[in-house]
């Protein structure tokens, strides 16, 4: 342990811990822009500086580690000015179009200023950079003219996704993040997870709005314009809309997208549960007849991508069940459709997802099973919240009202895929019956739980050893990816999901820049769950009579149609 | 003493790169004596000749060859920054077209001393013919056996790798010259941790500029008392000046460290016009405005300035402070690396402003932000680079501020913010 003295505090910490930790254990929050939890530090914003007795500059609290007897200053006037100086310094080559901006009311770099104390800019306004912006993305856009070089967003798809679709070029004033050869996002090997819009502090980085064409078909009359809603969507909006973290809003979101004008409110938690038993049955199917295993989860678009680029030799090991959202695309516009006596030609799918990766995959060509494109337009967490806003819902006092049955009830099963391990867990619970003809004793599989990067499991059904094994965030899973190209993965089932801690911290939910609320989200997933009188997706009256009604069984003719997709092989460069 | 050479003695010699001509004259007989005493042996010889670097920071070279070899982590390597980038430097360039095998010499002793068998040379792109000739000198000192496996007979063995730099002036800063190597970009490690700890690829690494290591081999040979009496008491030893700007005579000129500012330009031919003022260390350094002075480490930065690598740099009375502010400023807004938010934008902005103040648009309030920006820099920057971008601007400011009020544009006077 080290004790050191922080503006006039004793604090003892271990060694090693940075001066910026050590402040915050004393309650100390040091202003900082490019550091962030969970990042390697990079010291380049400068604005976390500190005074040192004893030394001759201010030192970077980010990275510089404590030592016995050291006192420093957070704030001394040395430190104030340097702090203004550097906001002021950053402001001037920055848009101020703040209206105009996705992260009005939630930027870093404005509310940084206001707290250091920036007023004005005391020198000229010079001509400011205009730089194009990268708009090849469906998932996302890029705007380089308000990034401010701290290189987060770098930092996570190189360290944390190891997906490397972006870097610095230029050197200099002039260095900015850019894909690789400058062919942008849409072009280069991204998984379009996006993680570097929920660590960028301004507006650089940001999803790409459906916003206006949801509102578009909203007040077309001719259209029928149905909505889904992923799982994690149900413990993370209402952080955007006054409550706290992990406060289950279901009812109150369905209450919302009522007010809003859908015509139809379903939940994505609905084909959750469907591709339990198809991608349950897929596995056992495998394991029974001697399939490639093992099988990999398929329901997270930004990892089947990353797949495509970097690993698709192993795209025989995923599941070819389509993910929830896609299933519901594709059984919305026949099976409801159908029971409903709605053209599907009018039909527009809507959903709301966690993810930026979703935009992406409604809009892959084979993603039309239905004869039309299967989902219209994904919603992120964050946009949803801003229709409620724009619509003036008082969210919080909304009455809780109910889904519609027919593609809206959902298990316990269902809910969990918004966490890492959901997947593999709502898997197991039905695998077992798949396999045994009987249920699972426990339900609650506490191994596969937690947001431990790669974490497993070994279950004994009837004297089979299920191995299974659960990674989120992309850089965690490359180990267990690498073993299976080795030959040497021990595992029958693999659940993969590319952001961390799965769908509750998905590139499309809140930004806020505190990681406990990843866990307080995926908590709330598990309440729910336990709260819930069915907790099987086979337990699903609404499962049991689509297959009955339309699909006829797992892996089934029809199913084979519309549930499951196929790979593509994608370059990296 | 005046007359003493110790790096440039070769200069008038025909063929001095050639490694017999070298051999003729003594050469890697100080190695020879090197490979008889320890390393630790070599060391306390180089400490108490009190030699520095000659790179600009001034390190003892041989506290910083005792600090590599002390580190537990293996292997540890050696670099040779031969990346002289500094505006007004050409010092390297000429020992390395006139005298490699001295450089070789020096490096080779050093890998012994610091316990490396692995060393590298970090040179620009642009010193065609000079990476031609010490490519050269490194093959020739192989055949001979004072390079690769058991020098010299020794249990001693050094791989010496050339690697020629893009030739940004970044790269030059050793933590960016790591990355360089590493095939990274060009971008400074934060200190601590410093490269005797953790260097090139994270290993203990020292790094000696190419003028400090050809006063190895004189060291080795002469001993650290006859070195140790050269010159300034502190800093024994010659310098290499790079003398240029508005001098009849410029060039490169050997003389005792701790030399008088008036005997370097007397070397130099006198002052070509007025004497305005001068740039000891090159363009990171600040503005001298009288030329009685030592040319040494400490006094220079007594006076608020430093003598970096010794790129002395005359101004005339013909010359307008504002327009040398303004050049410097956009070398340095050229040159960052771009990862400091305050060399980055800061650079960008001096230059700016001080483009305005050369067009006669200048604003007079911009010039007390531009010293307050200097010293966030100064406090801020995460290296050397970006702590003296704006030495020249501010030293212009405080010392010629007529100059640039004479500049300020006619409606001047209203803030419009």
């Amino acid at each position: 342990m080290v004790t050191l003295n922080i503006d006039n505090k004793q604090v003892t910490v271990p060694e090693g811990t940075t001066i910026l930790q050590a402040a915050k254990e004393a309650n100390i929050n040091i202003p900082h822009l490019c550091y962030f939890e969970g990042l390697k530090s990079y010291s380049g914003c400068r604005v976390c500086v500190v005074e040192i007795e004893g030394e001759p500059r201010l030192a970077t609290s980010c990275s510089r580690k404590v030592a016995e007897g050291m006192k420093v200053n957070t704030h001394s006037a040395r430190v104030r000015r340097a702090r203004r100086t550097i906001l002021e310094i950053l402001l001037a080559n920055h848009p101020q179009d703040c209206f105009n901006c996705e992260r009005n009311q939630n930027c870093d770099l404005l509310r940084l200023a206001f707290e250091c104390g920036v007023k004005k800019l005391r020198f000229e306004e010079s001509e400011k950079r205009v730089l194009p912006i990268d708009n090849t993305s469906p998932s996302i856009i890029r705007d380089p003219n308000k990034c401010i070089a701290c290189g987060r967003c770098v930092r996570v798809c190189h360290d944390i996704q190891t997906v490397n679709a972006i870097g610095f070029i230029n050197k200099g004033p002039d260095t900015m993040v850019a894909t690789s050869m400058d062919r942008g996002m849409g072009n280069v090997a991204c998984a379009n997870c996006g993680q570097c819009i929920l660590v960028c502090p301004v507006g650089a980085i940001k999803e790409r709005s459906a916003v206006d064409a949801v509102w578009a078909a909203i007040a077309d009359p001719a259209k029928h314009v149905v909505v889904q809603e992923a799982p994690s969507i149900r413990v993370s909006l209402g952080e955007e809309l006054g409550l706290p973290a992990g406060t289950l809003v279901a009812k109150k979101m369905y209450a919302a997208l009522r007010r809003l004008g859908f015509d139809a409110v379903f939940d994505t938690n609905f084909t959750a549960d469907l591709t339990i038993l198809e991608e349950g049955s897929e596995l056992v199917e495998r394991v029974k007849e001697g399939g490639v295993l093992p099988q990999l989860t398929s329901c997270c678009p930004g990892w089947v991508k990353f797949m495509e680029h970097y690993y698709p030799e192993l795209a025989p090991n995923v599941s070819s069940a389509k993910s929830p959202q896609q299933m519901f695309g594709a059984v919305c516009k026949t099976y409801y459709a159908e029971k409903a006596g709605i053209d599907p030609k009018t039909i527009v799918n809507v959903s709301v997802m966690p993810c930026t990766a979703k935009k992406f995959e409604c809009q892959r060509p084979e993603m039309n099973d239905s004869g039309f494109k299967d989902v219209d337009y994904v919603l992120t967490t964050r946009e949803l919240a801003r229709m409620i806003k724009e619509a003036g819902l008082d969210f919080v006092s909304l009455d809780e009202e109910p889904a519609e049955d027919l593609l809206g009830l959902y298990t316990g099963a269902a809910t969990i895929f918004g966490a890492t391990g959901g997947v593999m867990e709502a898997a197991i619970r039905s695998a077992y019956m798949l396999i045994t003809g009987r249920e699972l004793e426990n339900l609650d599989i506490e191994p596969v739980r937690g947001l431990e990067g790669v974490k497993t499991a070994t279950l004994n059904v009837d004297g089979l050893e299920l191995k299974v094994a659960v990674a989120h965030g992309l850089g965690n899973a490359r180990a267990l990816l690498e073993e299976i190209k080795e030959g040497t993965s021990p595992y029958h089932f693999i659940e993969i999901m590319a952001c961390p801690g799965g769908c509750v911290g998905g590139g499309g939910q809140p930004i806020r820049f505190d990681s406990s609320l990843k866990k307080k989200r995926g908590e709330a997933l598990y309440e729910e769950d336990r709260n819930m009188p069915k907790r099987c997706s086979h337990h699903n009256p609404s499962i049991a009579k689509i297959y009955a009604d339309y699909l006829e069984k797992p892996l089934g003719k029809r199913s084979h149609k519309l549930l499951h997709t196929e790979y593509t092989s994608r370059p990296v460069v | 003493m005046k007359d003493l050479k110790i790096i440039t003695r070769h200069l008038n010699t025909a063929n001095s790169a050639d490694i017999d001509v070298y051999l003729a004259d003594g050469g890697y007989q100080a190695l020879k004596k090197a490979l008889s005493m320890t390393p630790e042996e070599v060391i306390a010889e180089v400490k108490r000749s009190k030699l520095v670097g000659r790179g600009g920071a001034a390190f003892p070279t041989g506290l910083k060859w005792e600090l590599t070899r002390k580190e537990k982590a293996n292997p540890k390597y050696i670099v040779c920054n031969a990346s002289e980038g500094e505006p007004g430097t050409f010092k390297d360039r000429l020992i390395l077209k006139n005298d490699p095998h001295m450089v070789l010499e020096g490096f080779i002793i050093a890998a012994y001393a610091v316990g490396t068998s692995q060393g590298f040379i970090h040179a620009r792109e642009v010193y065609t013919q000079e990476i031609e000739l010490f490519q050269k000198a490194i093959d020739q000192a192989t055949e001979r056996g004072f390079l690769g496996q058991n020098i010299m007979g020794s249990n001693f063995s050094l791989d010496i790798q050339f690697y020629k730099s893009a030739g940004a002036y970044i790269c030059g800063e050793e933590t960016a010259l790591f990355e360089s190597l590493e095939g990274h970009r060009g971008i400074p490690a934060t200190r601590p941790p410093y490269p005797v700890q953790v260097g090139l690829m994270d290993k203990p690494t020292t790094v000696n500029n190419v003028e400090t290591l050809c006063n190895i081999p004189a060291i080795i040979n002469n001993g650290a008392d006859w070195f140790a009496s050269i010159g300034h008491p502190d800093y024994p030893g010659t310098k290499l000046f790079c003398l240029s700007g508005n001098v009849k005579k410029p060039g490169v000129f050997e003389l005792p460290l701790g030399t008088n500012l008036k005997d370097l330009l007397e070397a130099g031919g006198g002052v070509d016009g007025k004497f305005k003022a001068v740039l000891p260390g090159g363009i990171s350094s600040s503005l001298l405005t009288e030329t009685d002075i030592s040319l040494d480490f400490k006094t220079l930065a007594k006076a608020g300035t430093m003598l970096g690598s010794g790129a002395v740099i005359v101004i005339n009375s013909d010359t307008s402070m504002v327009n040398v502010a303004s050049n410097v400023a956009h070398f340095f807004d050229e040159e960052g690396c771009g990862k400091c938010s305050i060399c980055r934008e800061g650079t960008r902005r001096a230059a700016e402003i001080l483009s305005r103040f050369s067009r006669g648009q200048g604003n007079r309030n911009e010039l007390e932000w531009l010293l307050e920006l200097h010293e966030v820099m100064k406090d801020t920057a995460s290296c050397g680079l970006g702590q003296v971008a704006l030495n020249v601007a501010a030293s212009a400011i405080r010392n010629f501020k007529g100059e640039f009020l004479a500049q300020v544009r006619k409606e001047e006077g209203v803030w419009l913010r």
